[in-house]
């Protein structure tokens, strides 16, 4: 919901919903089918927005109270905002750096386009947390960033912790199998591969002999001079090393083939990082293996196997072989891979090879905050966590069932009854200047 | 399992028929039959109605479903031109050799053993056009086939189809080095070729001591010239389907239109040229491709809305995924305004239609060829399944998908 006018974007006014002088907090929403996720689905439920939190969520209508904006989305059903883990929107231009292979100290927020029109179809798609990723064309492609995607205009306002400088605000990429394999100082082979990705951990362990404490290392090199007792100096390319190994920033490892997924779960015994596993195509080869080791997977669910080596034995039933074995699943677009618009369909489509609705539903919100370690925050309707929500028309895997609101932190960022919006929803990127202009 | 599935069929070859029943029935030539039946004999349906009306021996196997459609139909792709591997030693979908090579056949490059054609066949697919991808001006001609393994003469419906074009942003992309970079180029090639085709097409009424030799490609244009032969015109831009139409209509040529991402900004315009469409997938790494970057949801219903005909492509897929399913791209359309029947129309008869083999195929009709599929739901929600496909009789697929 967001409109250009010379080349400075403003948010729009939430004009469609509810009058906008009628508006304000607290917001109730009500006659909604609520799926909270972790917690059975309330019929005709009530959502109480307030300070962009979950106030409360429940079946009494006695808590809606006369100075609440009360909202009637009977009919409709409220599921949390989508959580993609994997995701090159707003940044799909700066994907791969070519400046070697291992680049620890890059950060996908120096990438970020908060005006990009892909938030906006993402948003659209019911999407409100991203993790933006650097690619997989890099043993390790750099510090991946941890976004909401609120109506805004810079990379800082979108990110969900409070300091860039002094937050973890994302975790780390990493990849290993054919993209980051070829000539000019990348690894020819997957032995070198593990071999430079096992000595850039040792190198962190060297740093983190730097920092006796648990205190992570500061980086506002430019207040040090303030400060009375300087730590060490700050080192960008090895202090997001640190905080992998003390467990501060999560690695996001892109993964597809059966070996390639088991080095990747030795790499993270060895050297005791938090793992996410990305993409697995091979789960199915593995999963036992899998549940032994306690990872994450975050699973892509394309249309079909091939198009390049390692993705040939890809199986739509990753998903529900690893749901058996409790393994943590969830999905990712990995825009543009896929549509964030369809996002959806991932979860449909891994029912329809067997997993549960539950475990589909789960996977699209709370495991994927969960692999992002914001899972106190955001990914459940729960009291007290932000208030990022998507008002559906109907069940959320049935494919006529239209996303007609998505809500961040209380306030509404799509609205399919926004002509606008609408554009964003059905249409291309720049669809809304041409559409439906007719030739006659 | 192939080989189980094999045997299987084997056993209902030998009992000459079988049964397949389904809660509803969608004919798609006729309304739709709730306890209906289709009767299947030798490979062709011989009947089909409401449970009640019609007659079998009790000893036929008897298939037993939600939903049983026609077989879906793929009106223009690349799977079995493109193997899943994506390397270069399975990947015949453009030759580099010349932007004008109207002289190549699909038959001779399609491998039905490709693991993409099964793929695609598990879904409910029994029919895939394929053709070279959009790339050369003049790219080559298609072949129809069912989704069979087999040798390709066995499988194939129509072994020498249309002639592909192409125009807009992949065909200024030439291989030569005099070739075209431009809209403006490439359309002249296309022309100046045609112009040749008509050259060619009097002198070879010459005696024969002043004949020109056998021109393999030029001849494929004749005969798209007289009217014996068909064109695909891959496009998407606006401008670059308006090409198109202009130059059908300047040669007089039988076209469809593909791809045609920007099909909805003329639509009226195809609609009075007569022409029919094959809407091109939209899951298709669309922020990518400049020209397709006006992608809608609602291509489909909007071409729909003011009569042009229309069915549904895979395409062609550079990466992963290496094909789309065309079951799940026509969902979309379903789900964004053309809704389930007319969807369901345009992935069966009316692909049949646009590619001129409505007489035997696209529908559940006695006389026909019997590509069924059973799903266990409606066909376009992602939860369903397709749980038998049956091709010429053969059911190649009873496990659900």
């Amino acid at each position: 919901m967001k409109i250009a006018e010379g080349g400075f974007v403003t948010v729009l006014t939430f004009l469609y919903l509810v009058n906008a002088m009628a508006w304000a907090d607290p917001i109730a929403l009500v006659g909604a089918r609520v799926i909270p996720v972790g917690e059975p689905p309330i019929e005709s439920g009530v959502l109480i927005v307030e300070g962009g939190q979950v106030a409360s969520v429940g079946s009494d209508r006695a808590v809606v109270t006369a100075e609440m904006t009360v909202i009637d989305v009977s009919g409709k059903v409220i599921i949390p905002g989508l959580v993609d883990t994997h995701s090159h929107i707003a940044a799909s231009n700066d994907l791969n750096d070519s400046g070697g292979p291992m680049l620890p100290g890059l950060s996908a927020v120096d990438a970020i386009d908060a005006t990009d029109p892909s938030i906006q179809i993402a948003q659209a798609g019911g999407i409100t947390t991203v993790n933006i990723m650097p690619g997989s064309g890099n043993l390790m492609g750099g510090q991946t960033a941890y976004v909401k995607l609120r109506d805004v205009s810079t990379v800082d306002e979108m990110l969900i912790c409070s300091d860039r400088w002094e937050d973890v605000c994302g975790g780390m990429k990493m990849a290993n199998g054919t993209n980051p394999q070829g000539g000019g100082g990348y690894p020819g082979t997957r032995m070198m591969t593990a071999l430079r990705q096992r000595q850039i951990f040792i190198r962190g362990e060297d740093r983190e002999k730097a920092f006796p404490s648990q205190t992570p290392p500061p980086r506002r090199w430019w207040q040090r001079a303030s400060q009375p007792s300087s730590p060490p100096k700050p080192n960008l390319e090895s202090d997001p090393l640190v905080e992998i190994l003390r467990g501060q920033r999560i690695v996001h490892f892109h993964t597809h083939r059966a070996d390639d997924i088991v080095t990747a779960m030795r790499l993270a015994e060895e050297f005791e990082f938090e793992l996410v596993l990305h993409h697995v195509s091979e789960a199915w080869k593995v999963a036992d293996e899998i549940a032994a080791s306690g990872v994450s997977c975050s699973l892509i669910v394309i249309d079909s196997p091939g198009g390049k080596e390692e993705a040939l034995e890809i199986s739509m039933r990753n998903g529900v072989l690893l749901e058996e074995l409790d393994v943590p699943v969830a999905f990712h677009t990995d825009d543009p891979i896929l549509d964030s618009r369809l996002f959806l369909r991932s979860g449909g489509l891994a029912i329809r090879a067997g997993m549960s609705q539950e475990g589909a539903l789960e996977a699209l919100t709370i495991r994927g905050a969960e692999m992002l370690g914001l899972q106190d925050q955001i990914g459940s309707l729960e009291v007290g966590k932000d208030a990022d929500f998507v008002v559906l028309s109907g069940d959320p895997f049935d494919v006529y069932t239209k996303v007609e609101q998505t809500w961040v932190d209380g306030v509404p960022v799509f609205d399919r009854a926004d002509p606008d919006d609408r554009q964003w929803a059905v249409g291309g990127d720049e669809v809304g200047e041409r559409y439906p202009e007719v030739v006659q | 399992m192939i080989g189980i599935l094999w045997l299987g069929l084997g056993l209902a070859a030998a009992q000459n028929g079988f049964v397949i029943k389904g809660d509803q029935v969608h004919t798609v030539s006729g309304p739709v039959i709730d306890n209906g039946v289709v009767v299947v004999v030798d490979g062709r349906i011989q009947s089909v109605g409401s449970v009640q009306d019609i007659q079998w021996p009790e000893d036929w196997p008897v298939y037993h479903g939600s939903v049983v459609v026609p077989g879906l139909i793929d009106a223009m792709g690349t799977a079995g031109l493109t193997g899943a591997n994506n390397q270069g030693f399975d990947q015949d979908h453009r030759d580099g050799e010349s932007d004008l090579q109207p002289a190549l056949r699909a038959l001779d490059a399609y491998n039905p053993h490709d693991s993409l054609v099964e793929w695609v066949r598990g879904y409910g697919v029994t029919t895939l056009h394929v053709g070279p991808s959009p790339g050369s001006p003049v790219g080559g001609r298609t072949l129809l086939t069912h989704t069979l393994g087999g040798s390709v003469d066995e499988v194939a419906i129509i072994e020498d189809g249309f002639v592909v074009f192409s125009l807009g942003e992949p065909a200024k992309r030439s291989r030569s080095r005099s070739g075209p970079r431009s809209r403006m180029g490439s359309a002249a090639i296309v022309r100046q070729m045609l112009y040749e085709a008509k050259q060619y097409q009097s002198r070879r009424r010459l005696p024969l001591a002043d004949r020109p030799p056998l021109d393999l490609g030029l001849q494929a244009l004749v005969e798209l010239l007289e009217g014996k032969r068909r064109a695909v015109f891959h496009a998407h831009r606006a401008d670059d389907l308006l090409t198109a139409l202009r130059i059908a209509d300047e040669f007089g040529l039988n076209i469809v239109l593909a791809g045609a991402t920007e099909g909805y900004l003329v639509r009226d315009r195809i609609a009075q040229a007569d022409v029919s469409v094959i809407v091109g997938p939209i899951m298709a790494h669309s922020r990518f491709a400049g020209e397709r970057r006006n992608a809608t949801f609602e291509n489909a219903a909007l071409l729909s809305e003011v009569g042009v005909p229309l069915a549904f492509m895979s395409g062609y897929q550079g990466y992963v995924p290496k094909v789309r399913v065309v079951l799940w791209e026509a969902a979309i359309a379903a789900a964004n305004g053309l809704g389930p029947h007319t969807t369901l129309e345009a992935l069966t008869l009316g692909a049949a239609r646009i590619l001129g083999v409505d007489d035997t195929l696209g529908s559940l009709d006695p006389g026909k060829v019997a590509d069924v599929v059973i799903y266990d739901g409606d066909p376009f929600q992602y939860t369903s399944h397709a749980c038998l496909v049956v091709i010429a009789g053969v059911v190649v697929s009873d496990t659900c998908r």
